[in-house]
Parts: C-alpha cells; structure tokens; sequence
C-alpha cells in the first residue's frame, strides 16, 4: 500500500475501534426511526414536494427575500447584517457582545462552528458556554461535533461518566443517562442566569415576518433567546424563506428525518425583539414585568461562499438543505466511522461535500469525499430531494483535476484511454476505465487471469494501484456473452414473441459474470420473449467512470450507448439490464449527461430483469417453466441503487410467486459498492459495512441471493458461502425451446 | 372542535409523554388545586388560580417554583402540540423554567394539524408575536438514551377544559392520580416511569 493509502486506512481503523460502535448504534437507530415514522405519514412525498418548491423558490428569489426580511427585522425593532464571509460575521457579533457584556450562552449552530464563532469571541476575553448539552459535552472535552444533529452522537454514556467525572471535582460520580442530563442541566443553568447575551442560530427566518425558527428538544434554546436581554441570531442567508405558512412542510418532515421522532419538543418560532420580558437574575426579587431596559435583537445572515455556490450549477442544491442529518444516518459508510471521518472542516456526512467545496473550498471536501461511494441510499431520506450523490460525483470530478501531479503512471495507462487529467489517482482510473481492462482480460483469458492472480501482480496491484490483495479478483471468460449469443442465436421466433428484448451485455456480464447473462436470456425466453444480445451493445453505461468522478468520461460513453441502443428502440425492444448499477445510470444520471429527450427515452425503455420478469408475469406471461422455488428459504439482498429505483419488491414479488420464502435484509448497503471495497484503504471499513449482513443471514444456512455484482462478491466474502443473481434461481437450466 | 380531534389530541399528547385531564370549566379550580405543587408561577387569563400560584413573579420566584400554569392559546390533534404565544406578562418563562408545566387548553382552541396552527398564527407573527409550539416535556438523548427533562419541564399536564365533558360521568378521572401527591412530588422519575 503506498504511504497515502496507509494513512488513510489507519485513520479509518482507529474510528472503527473507538467511536464505530457508538456511532453505529446511534445512527442506525435514527434511521429505523426514520422509516417508522415516515412510514405513517400518508402524504410524505408531497411533502418533500413541497418543501423541495419553497427551497427552489426561495433560492431563486434569495436577494428579494432577503430585503424584504430586513423590512420586516427592522419594523420589529431589531438589526439585520448580512455579513460576507467568517471574519466580518466574528466581527460584527463580537463589538455586539463586548458592548453588552462579557458572557454568553448558546444554542447550537452548525454555521457558528463553521465561522469559529466560539474562538473569536473567546479571543476577546469572551466566555461562551454551549447550551446544548450535546455540545456542552464537546466543550468540555475539546472535541469537534460529530454529526449535524446528534454533535456528540460518537460518545457513549460511560464516556461521557468518565469525562465529567475527571473534569469536575464531584462528591459522587455520576453514571446514568438521566444523573448526567440533571448535573448538566444545573451546570448550565448557573450560565444561562448570568450570561448577558444569548446567541442561537435558525433552522428558517420568514421573510414575512422576521421569524426565527428553532427546532430543539431540550428547551435550551428557548431559555438562551428568553433569559438574557439581547439575543444574537446567526444563520447562513439560506434559511430565508417567504412566510411564516411556508414552515408547515419542514415542521411536519424535519424531526422524522433527523431522528424519527414524530415531532421534536419545541419549534420556537420567535419574532424578535421578544415581548417576553427578560429574566434579569442580577435583580432576583424585582418582578421579571418591570424591566427597565427592554431587549435588543441581531440577526446575522452569513454568505461566506453561499452566494457563489448559488451560482455554481453543481452545488446549488446544497442550499436547500435544511441540515436534518438523515443523509448521514441512512449512509453505510457514516453508520461505521462517523463525521469525524466522513466529514470536513466542519460539515459532516453526504451533504458535507456539497457544504464544505462552498464555504471552505475544494481541499476540505477532497479529504473525504471518497467516502461517499454513490449508493444513493440517502436519496429517498433527504426531506428536501437533493440528489447528494451527484454534488459528490461533481465534486470528485473537481478533486480530480485539482492534484494533477503529471506522473507518467504507465502501468494504468497503457489500459485507460480516457480524457481525465494526468494525474488522476490510479485506482479511479483503473476502476473507472473497467470496460477497456475487461476486453483485454477476456481476449487473453486464462492467462489475464493468471498473471492477476499471482501473487507478485497482487503485490504492484496493492501497492501501485490499490487493489486491496485480500479481495477476489474478477475472473475473465474467455468466451463474452455476446460470443456466446452469436453462436446460439435467439431461441423465440419473431413471429410467436409476445416482446422483443436487447439484454445489454453489461462489461461485467459480458466478460466475467457470463452465466448470470445466459441464464438472464433463458429466463426471458421462457416468459415468451424474442431476446438478442447485440454486438454492438457491449459498451460501458458510463457507471464505472461516474463512481470514480470522470464526468466526460461517463458522459462520452452514456452518448455511445444512446447511439448504440437507439437502433434497437427503434425497433421496438425494450432494453433489459442485469447490473442495476447501470439501469441507475440511466435513469437518474443521464438526465445529467444527456439532452432530456434522449434521457427520457432510454429511462423509460429500460427494465431491471426481475422488473422485467414481473412485468411480463403481471400481463400474463406464462411463468410454468420457470424453476420454481417449492417454499425453499432464501436470503436476498437488493442493490442499493435498486432500492432507491423502487425496484427491489419487484425481485422479491417474483420469487414470492414461485414459491420461495423471502427474508430480505434490513441493511442500507453491502459496503462493497462497486469498486469501493476493492481499494486497499477501504477494505476493512467495507468489510465493517457489510457486518449487519453476516449477523443477519450468517449461518442461517439458505440460499443468499444478490441483485448487484459486486454485492455477490460481497456477501460471499461475508457469508463464506455462495451468493447467485435472483435470475439464475428462476431460469430455466436450458433453453426450453 | 370535534370529538374525534379532541381524542386524537389527547391520544397524541400521551404518545408525547404529556398527561391530560379532560374536565368541565366548573372543574378546574379543584383540578389547579390538585395538579399546582407549590411553589407556583403562573400566568392564566380567565382562569382563576390558586392562590399559591405567583403571578408576577421574579426570576428568584421562577428558580424555584416547581409548577408552572399558563393557557394554551391552541392545541393541535395531530401531534397533541401546545401553542404557547409570549406575552409581556412572563408566561414563557412560566411554562420552561418550573420542572412541571401544567397547560390551560379550551376545546374549541384545538385545531387538527401544525398547518391549520400556522394559518392562526401567520398574522399575528407578522404583528411581532412569537410562539412555542411546545409537544411533551423537554428532553434529551445526548447523555447515551432518553431523558425527560432536560433545559424545560420534564412534565407536562394538559388540561382540556370544555362543556363537553359534563356529560361524561368520571371523565376527570385522572385528576385522582395527580391529586396523589406522590405523583406530583415525584418529578421526572415517576412521572416518566408512570407513562
Ligand atoms: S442533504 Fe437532505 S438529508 Fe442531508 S442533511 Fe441536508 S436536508 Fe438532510
């Protein structure tokens, strides 16, 4: 492994080993609670529909909102300031505080983490105290958040007993969750009563009104705007919404996606200055009514890089994050090592790209985005519908051309004809470039597969390209599918054909998984229909060089398919696909990389197999002569990517239908993810990923079904016995006619 | 507001940990006197309150008043949320600092949904109100598991006060239980272990 690579596995063990389970346990449970209580919400896609226009709209008409916000701030009696960057937002906040005071207490803000808002105001002989105890715990550790929502959510009870218990000189040690919250709780108190200023962030501000709107559990929110006389908002100029009936989506969505609670406890929607009187503890026994003073109020609306990214067309739709941490929740790799891997300067899990390439820049994002292997898990759980795996994709593309270091890498080279820069990183455009290293394997198999396998390839392959030596290597048939097809011809005759199908001829069903796509033809030819495996179809989809980040690349070869499939719509087939991966490329990212009519064309004629075979089942289709299951159990995993199409029922349906008994597992994602687990410094976080999958199916002894290729791999590695596609189960073992 | 909604209120608010006591307007200086530990803030227009309850109180008072009584300006039966509007009379410090929060709500003030809240409340936001939308007890699960009781009240008592509710022989019945002053004295630990 070279020097780099090693780093960066150690870096990964070590939080696999210390914080992995906390974070593992924590997470998974927001996202089961995610699932439930979305699960009862009859209208949850309209929903997200909604919220997802009121972004887009606000966005667009950020600048006006923004003045009409400082119209309605400034008739309640407070200040808006709309500050550019970190510095002039310190600034401004800091002459607020030192003219009133010395002290303050806070709410959380992921955005005053962001500025370092904290060590400004502690450079000016400022206290600052988190009131959130989440972040309280932070503080008096040292230790950065964690995660957008649960900051501390890597630290377990006991080691939050361990870190109070040195800290503060207690008669008693403290153990329980609820013995924690209470000398937490009394601690802060003690603060907020003498804090002189109480700064929160917002989750929106209403244009309308000058609403701040705060989501919390714990109330510490609403004491740090009430108790103290002046109140300092901070949030980023994203937030601005219309009005104040706008919120009704997000109040309804943002606590189920963050934590699965159905509702959290407090939505402050505070319209300062407040009419509530302060709580003015250096005058403990006068009635809080006759405050002399009166409050002050500050929103600060921070840009720092928002404007930019709402021109960039890539990162745009970070914006319309509402920060509810469920892309992080739902993501396999998060759930195993947590925001202090996957994350940057302060941003933390998917989305964290987008946030970190447009407040800090591109370097920041570069240190994780790997991270992120385009499952798409988080797709469905995003409450506002970003598609955070593209602004990860686009965003590696900018990595790639970043470090161009002009090494003349001659071993990957010679293979990876492509357009990417000099010096991309090997193992992307090895993986990336898959198409071109298949088509040699296969022309000189056995022996490609030979000289791979030996043990001095996998030595230069770990250590100049980073293919992890404990995995598998694919084994390339001589034989390719479409050589096979060539030969055999099509089986239904044109005239008796209740449809005509072009299976694509994948590279990896064409080249290595070969039995799988003569088992897909058979299985088709038994439902009645005229299959062909074209020649001229055995062309990459563009999925190997999308998950490495080479956009043109992808886009250069999602045009070749067009071109190549085109005939064959032309002439009324339908496109069958074995690898979902693919059919995901085709229909949510060539709407990237191709114009709309081409996209929505192929996107609508193309099938996942076991779609395809419930489909003709659903119309009819004679399924008597496909093997069926006899009430034998089986074990299936779907592809993740499958499941973000809405197709995994589909598999499962069919096989319910012929008979088998289907437990289908509970995890997001196998962590294998394409190519991601084949690269050294990722092979043991993979393998961690994978884990629920052996706990689940471990030795339960059935037969372990996979829908994706890579996720076969996977399961065998995890299971140490044999993973099949659902269609090699139901196909016939000959071609029945 | 409907029956079906003032159950789906009640059903909402207890799934959020809160306690309702569905009583007659002539039963709610008895159920005040039962619920209100001393010592109490409050604030409570159109309500009469226990005389121990301080209506004007300091922030000595506030620090140590173990219940709190304010009125509900709305309740909604989707999620059984409180709406708690400021006021210049301390109700919002009233229902956050004592460890019990014990709500006033009308029956007719209950809406179904955070949508048909918000359509009360946009106006008045625009005329520079602010409200709590305030759902169960405060809580937290940043300490490793859930705790009632974090910054806020770690209790919350609803009392739904309607004419309705004459009909029904015992509706009030739980008001028995908070009148069990081992409830009420037991704060967060009992009263969680309770629901
Ligand atoms: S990107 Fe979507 S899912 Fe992720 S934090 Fe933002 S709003 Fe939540």
């Amino acid at each position: 492994m070279s020097e780099a690579r090693r780093e960066k596995a150690e870096k990964l063990h070590h939080l696999l080993e210390t914080e992995g389970d906390t974070v593992a346990e924590n997470t998974r449970l927001f996202n089961r609670g995610r699932y439930e209580a979305t699960a009862d919400l009859a209208d949850y896609e309209a929903l997200k529909d909604e919220a997802r226009a009121i972004k887009e709209d606000a966005i667009e008409r950020l600048p006006e909102l923004i003045e009409e916000l400082r119209d309605s701030v400034e008739a309640n009696g407070g200040n808006l300031y709309v500050a550019d960057d970190a510095a002039d937002a310190n600034r401004y906040v800091r002459e607020v505080v030192t003219d009133r005071g010395d002290s303050v207490v806070k709410s959380k803000s992921m955005t005053t983490e962001e500025l370092e808002l904290n060590e400004a105001l502690e450079e000016a002989g400022v206290d600052v105290t988190e009131t959130d105890l989440g972040e309280w715990v932070l503080q008096v550790a040292d230790e950065a958040p964690s995660h957008l929502i649960g900051p501390a959510l890597h630290k377990s009870s006991e080691g939050i007993a361990d870190l109070f218990n040195e800290q503060f000189d207690l008669e008693e040690p403290l153990e329980t969750p609820r013995e924690l919250t209470k000398f937490a709780r009394d601690q802060l108190l003690v603060d907020i009563e003498e804090a002189d200023v109480g700064i929160t962030g917002a989750n929106f501000v209403t244009a309308d009104s000058g609403t701040v709107a705060l989501v919390t559990s714990e109330g510490n929110a609403r004491k740090s705007a009430l108790v103290p006389d002046t109140h300092v908002a901070i949030t980023g100029i994203e937030k601005v919404i219309p009005a104040v009936e706008d919120l009704e989506p997000f109040l309804e969505l943002i606590g189920k996606s963050a934590t699965g609670q159905d509702v959290p406890s407090y939505y402050s929607l505070l319209t300062p200055p407040l009419t509530s009187p302060p709580v003015d503890f250096e005058r403990p026994n006068e009635a809080v009514t006759d405050d002399p003073e009166g409050r002050e109020f500050h929103l600060v609306l921070v840009d720092n890089g928002r404007s930019a990214m709402r021109e960039d067309p890539d990162l745009k739709e970070t914006l319309y994050c509402i920060r509810c941490g469920a892309c992080a929740n739902s993501c396999g790799n998060f759930q195993s090592v947590g925001g202090h891997a996957f994350g940057g300067e302060t941003y933390t899990g998917g989305i964290a790209t987008g946030w970190e390439t447009g407040v800090e820049g591109l370097e920041s994002a570069a240190e994780f985005n790997d991270l992120c292997t385009g499952c798409t898990r988080c797709v469905p759980a995003c409450p506002v519908k970003i598609d955070i795996p593209w602004i990860n994709t686009a965003v590696r593309d900018r990595v790639n051309h970043m470090d161009g270091e002009g090494e003349f890498d001659f071993l990957v080279e010679g293979l990876t004809p492509d357009d990417e820069p000099a010096g991309l990183d090997r193992a992307k455009r090895l993986f990336g470039n898959f198409e071109t290293l298949a088509k040699w394997g296969s022309a000189t198999a056995p022996l490609s597969n030979w000289i791979a396998g030996s043990a001095p390839a996998r030595w230069a392959m770990e250590r100049w390209i980073g293919v992890s030596s404990e995995r598998d290597l694919p084994e390339f048939q001589r034989e390719t599918l479409v050589d096979w097809f060539e030969t055999r011809g099509s089986r239904v005759d044109a005239a008796d054909a209740e449809r005509e199908a072009v299976l694509y001829p994948d590279v990896y069903t064409n080249h290595v998984a070969v039995e799988r796509g003569k088992a897909a033809v058979r299985a088709l030819e038994a439902l009645g229909v005229r299959v062909v495996v074209p020649r001229s179809a055995a062309v990459g989809s563009g999925r190997a060089p999308l998950s490495q980040g080479m956009v043109e690349t992808a886009r250069g070869q999602a045009e070749r398919f067009r071109d190549a499939l085109s005939s064959e719509l032309d002439r009324g087939r339908d496109v069958v696909v074995v690898e979902p991966s693919d059919l995901a490329a085709i229909r949510r990212e060539y709407e990237k990389l191709l114009p709309a009519d081409d996209y929505e064309r192929l996107s609508e004629s193309s099938f996942e197999v076991m779609e395809y075979v419930f489909g003709m089942l659903e119309n009819g289709a004679d399924g008597n002569e496909l093997r069926a299951g006899d009430q034998e159990p089986v074990d299936y995993h779907a592809h993740c990517q499958q499941r973000t199409l809405g197709l995994a029922a589909h598999t499962v349906a069919v096989l319910e239908r012929l008979g088998y008994e289907v437990t289908t597992s509970d995890t997001e994602c196998c962590g294998m993810a394409g190519s991601f687990g084949y690269k050294s410094e990722y092979y043991e976080l993979s393998m961690d990923v994978g884990e629920p999958l052996r706990e689940q199916f471990g030795d339960d002894g059935r037969r372990v079904l996979a829908s994706g290729t890579s996720c076969v791999d996977q399961l065998e590695a995890l299971l140490s016995r044999p993973a099949t596609h659902p269609v090699e189960l139901i196909a016939p073992d000959t071609s029945p006619r | 507001m409907t029956t079906n909604a003032l159950s789906a209120f009640r059903a909402s608010a207890e799934r959020h940990h809160a306690t309702v006591h569905e009583v007659t307007p002539a039963d709610v200086g008895p159920t005040l006197d039962a619920l209100v530990e001393p010592p109490a803030v409050g604030v409570a227009p159109g309500f009469d309150l226990p005389s121990s309850v301080e209506t004007d109180p300091s922030p000595a008072d506030l620090d140590a008043a173990r219940t709190g009584v304010t009125v509900a300006s709305l309740g909604i039966a989707d999620y059984g949320t409180l709406v708690l509007e400021q006021d210049a009379a301390a109700s919002e410090a009233a229902s956050l600092f004592p460890e019990r929060h014990v709500a006033l709500l009308r029956t007719e003030d209950v809406v179904p949904s955070i949508g048909d809240a918000l359509g009360t409340l946009g106006p008045r936001l625009r005329d520079g109100g602010s409200a709590i939308l305030a759902t169960g007890p405060s809580a937290t699960a940043d300490m490793g598991e859930l705790v009632l009781g974090a910054h806020g009240p770690e209790a919350v008592d609803v009392v739904l006060v309607g004419e309705e509710y004459g009909d029904e022989a015992g509706s009030d019945s739980n008001v028995a239980d908070a009148a069990d002053p081992t409830t009420v004295d037991a704060g967060g630990t009992d009263a969680e272990a309770d629901r």
